[in-house]
């Protein structure tokens, strides 16, 4: 008998879900949504995809590498910032763009911070907000469907909230595109984000596992509709027609850069919501997911801070104070 | 039936099915045993006895002049062979004990158990609450959940905090042991007497005892033996830590037991159904703590087992009547069970009172950790309501103030959180590291 044991602090029996599980089911939960993407916008839709995924993956390499850190990129994590990236920009963004982002994305938004679990920004947002000021004409030359993976039509076209915008400005008509043609992904936007059937799937999955909790989606989306109700608008219109769906299930929740606390979670979900509101209302853009959700990960660590569990036994705290 | 519960908690496998039906098994007393002169919460004992001192089975050879103590007993007859420092398989630093090796007329070890004492057999009825506190001290029994508090401490609580019931704790929520299941189902009425004697020195009419829900043949043989007991059995759901003393308060009764105080500071007292049993031992048959039952269990385990055994008797000993234990350079081996229990870092450490199990692991070594992507798991789970990401970041950090403030001091150490993690970070040791430090600073 050897007389050499492992000795560690307890507990010594762990659940077997791993961050390289999470992420990779959030690949699976993700897939849909690309897949039916590049059926609406064709092959360009696949290959923005490919190269948004490949360049964060070498990115993170690189990264790791001129950092002097361990090479991560079996976890995961950057698959899916790549493909979070790839399904907020259009289907007929250029290559390189691609990868500039990819770069934006891992290295500065999430390397230099000090790796997975330390970035402040969700990655691919902010990899999004950085090519939206630097190519906007790029980033909003958006496609209408071709729903044929062959084709890739570069005929652009406004997106449904764009064309309200538009129509707002010049106080003319608006007509929204068919509820069903919002649910199936087929209207002009990011690539990723149109077809709701296919991300409400997924996420149904990540929630069923877990890995998402309903509650930032459920209050971000509640939140949404009903300052869109107070405000005149179509509630139904502004969940479905851009990326709120998209947001608020796959971004929103991202686990980095969101609270840990279920009651953290109702105020950044409901926050999120209506900033989001706010923006497309009377901001510049017609779309306002993207900024809410960044500019939501700042308050995260005060949220964080502020909004703690009850805890067990709180009514003798007081006591413990004084004592 | 309707089950009772707390909030968060975690489900994990509970892998009893190895001994969950096998009978408890009496381990023939041992030639030598090592008894620790400290084996419960509170002031060690100084040995009675010394080196050349022939003892008998049951003889007191430790005790304490300090009231939060319990005293020590020879489990086995023989000559003490040396008073030294030795290995404890609970506290880090060598502890003194006595070691005593079986006479060659091991006449009395080998009758089962010491005889019963004179005077005992009259019916505890008659006895004063003083004469049985009196008698549960002098047998040393202590909490045998795994916590070692001397129970006559738990017993006295204080007048200005009347205690109106006894939770009598048969939850055994730690997966893989099966002990107290095993003691419910054979021993049930003597845990039942031990019950009403406990409800006797606490003055209390009303007693439950809190049993979950994957040892339904032992809740539905306690509801039969407890019909007229004035013992209440209550079905509690499948839920790590369930047993708890907060979290099985908080299921039982529905009293949350406040931050930094003890279930009298909400009229309860808790004691575990061996416990209780302990307390029977030691009032109706006058029987000092000298052996209790252990699960010996894990995939490293010739052959698990549920034993009853000798105080004092080594880890390899018991190791080898359960068809002894796979060992090679990966193998864990803990005192107690997989949530909470001691690694150890050697077989030769002996049972004590509060060993409620032995498990071995072939492949003991953990994943390597990953950093922390706060996906907020721990705090879900928590059940008393903490945030133990925050707390092991401040500790990771040395701030202990910081810690203090997120409350690291209500942590019961259930390893809910570190269980869940995904990235495996030792959350446990962070919280035992920062009350560690905490104690210190005083």
């Amino acid at each position: 008998m050897s007389d050499r044991f492992v000795v560690s602090a307890s507990p010594h029996l762990r659940d077997t879900m791993n961050t390289r599980k999470v992420m990779w089911w959030v690949v699976i939960a993700l897939a849909p949504a690309g897949l039916s993407s590049v059926w609406i916008f064709g092959w360009r839709s696949l290959l923005v995809q490919a190269v948004s995924v490949a360049a964060c993956l070498a990115a993170e390499a690189l990264s790791e590498l001129a950092l002097k850190r361990p090479i991560t990129i079996g976890d995961g994590s950057a698959v899916v910032t790549g493909l979070l990236l790839a399904f907020c920009c259009p289907a007929s963004s250029p290559w390189w763009m691609m990868v500039i982002g990819a770069a934006a994305a891992i290295f500065l938004v999430k390397q230099l911070f000090g790796g997975i679990g330390y970035n402040i920004f969700n990655p691919a947002l902010a990899a999004r907000a950085v090519l939206l000021s630097s190519w906007p004409v790029a980033m909003t030359a958006w496609s209408e469907p071709v729903r044929s993976f062959f084709r890739a039509d570069v005929i652009t076209a406004a997106t449904p909230l764009g064309l309200m915008k538009e129509a707002a400005r010049i106080q003319g008509p608006f007509t929204p595109p068919s509820y069903l043609d919002q649910l199936l992904g087929n209207i002009p936007g990011s690539l990723g984000e149109t077809c709701k059937v296919a991300l409400l799937a997924g996420a149904l999955l990540l929630m069923i596992l877990r890995i998402v909790d309903w509650r930032t989606p459920v209050s971000f989306l509640a939140a949404m509709a009903a300052l869109s109700a107070l405000l005149g608008r179509n509630p139904a219109f502004d969940l479905l027609s851009g990326g709120a769906v998209l947001g608020a299930f796959f971004m929103a929740t991202d686990m980095v850069t969101s609270p840990t606390t279920k009651t953290g979670r109702w105020i950044f979900g409901a926050a999120c919501g209506l900033l989001s509101v706010l923006i497309r209302a009377y901001g510049g853009f017609p779309e306002g997911v993207c900024y809410a959700i960044l500019f939501m990960n700042c308050l995260n660590p005060s949220i964080e801070q502020y909004v703690r569990p009850r805890r067990f036994g709180a009514r003798g705290l007081r006591k413990e104070a004084t004592r | 039936m309707r089950l009772k519960s707390f909030r968060g908690g975690v489900h994990a496998p509970d892998r009893k099915e190895a001994t969950r039906d096998r009978p408890i098994e009496v381990l023939p007393p041992p030639a030598r045993v090592v008894i620790p002169l400290q084996q419960h919460t509170g002031a060690p004992c100084e040995a009675l006895v010394k080196e050349g001192d022939a003892v008998a089975l049951g003889q007191k050879i430790g005790d304490s002049k300090a009231f939060v103590s319990a005293p020590v007993h020879a489990s086995i007859a023989g000559k003490v062979t040396a008073v030294q420092l030795l290995p404890h398989p609970v506290l880090p630093k060598p502890v003194l004990s006595v070691v005593i090796e079986a006479g060659e007329t091991p006449e009395v070890a080998a009758a089962g158990g010491p005889p019963d004492q004179a005077g005992y057999a009259a019916g505890w009825e008659s006895l004063t609450v003083e004469q049985i506190k009196g008698s549960i001290r002098e047998a040393g029994v202590v909490g045998l959940g795994g916590a070692a508090f001397p129970t006559h401490v738990k017993l006295s609580p204080s007048p200005e905090k009347p205690v109106d019931t006894l939770v009598l704790n048969g939850v055994e929520c730690e997966p893989y042991l099966t002990n107290d299941h095993r003691l419910m189902l054979e021993r049930g009425e003597e845990i039942l007497e031990g019950a009403r004697i406990v409800m006797k020195v606490l003055g209390v009419r009303r007693a439950f005892l809190g049993i979950e829900a994957n040892k339904l043949d032992a809740i539905r043989h306690m509801e039969k033996l407890a019909v007229g007991a004035g013992v209440e059995v209550v079905g509690l759901k499948v839920k790590y830590p369930q047993g708890a003393e907060k979290q099985l308060i908080k299921a039982v009764l529905n009293r949350e037991v406040p931050s930094g105080g003890l279930p009298f500071d909400v009229g309860v007292v808790v004691q575990n159904v061996g416990t209780v049993l302990a307390v029977r031992e030691a009032v109706v048959r006058g029987k000092p703590l000298i052996e209790r039952v252990l699960t010996v269990s894990g995939d490293g385990v010739g052959e698990p087992k549920n034993l009853l055994v000798r105080l004092g008797t080594s880890f390899a000993a018991v190791l080898e009547a359960c068809g002894g234990a796979t060992l090679d350079g990966e193998a864990k081996v803990l005192m107690g069970g997989p949530m909470m229990g001691i690694a150890q870092y050697s077989l030769e450490v002996p049972v004590i009172k509060g060993t409620s199990g032995i498990l071995v692991f072939r492949r003991g070594r953990l994943e390597r950790e990953t950093p922390c992507i706060k996906c907020g798991r721990c705090v879900e789970v928590c059940p008393m309501g903490l945030m133990p990401v925050r707390i092991a970041d401040y500790a990771e950090k040395d701030n202990f103030a910081m810690c203090q403030e997120y409350g690291v001091k209500d942590c019961i150490e259930c390893g809910a959180c570190a269980f869940v993690c995904d990235t495996r970070r030792p959350l446990v040791h962070w919280v035992k590291y920062a009350k560690w430090n905490l104690a210190r600073k005083k």
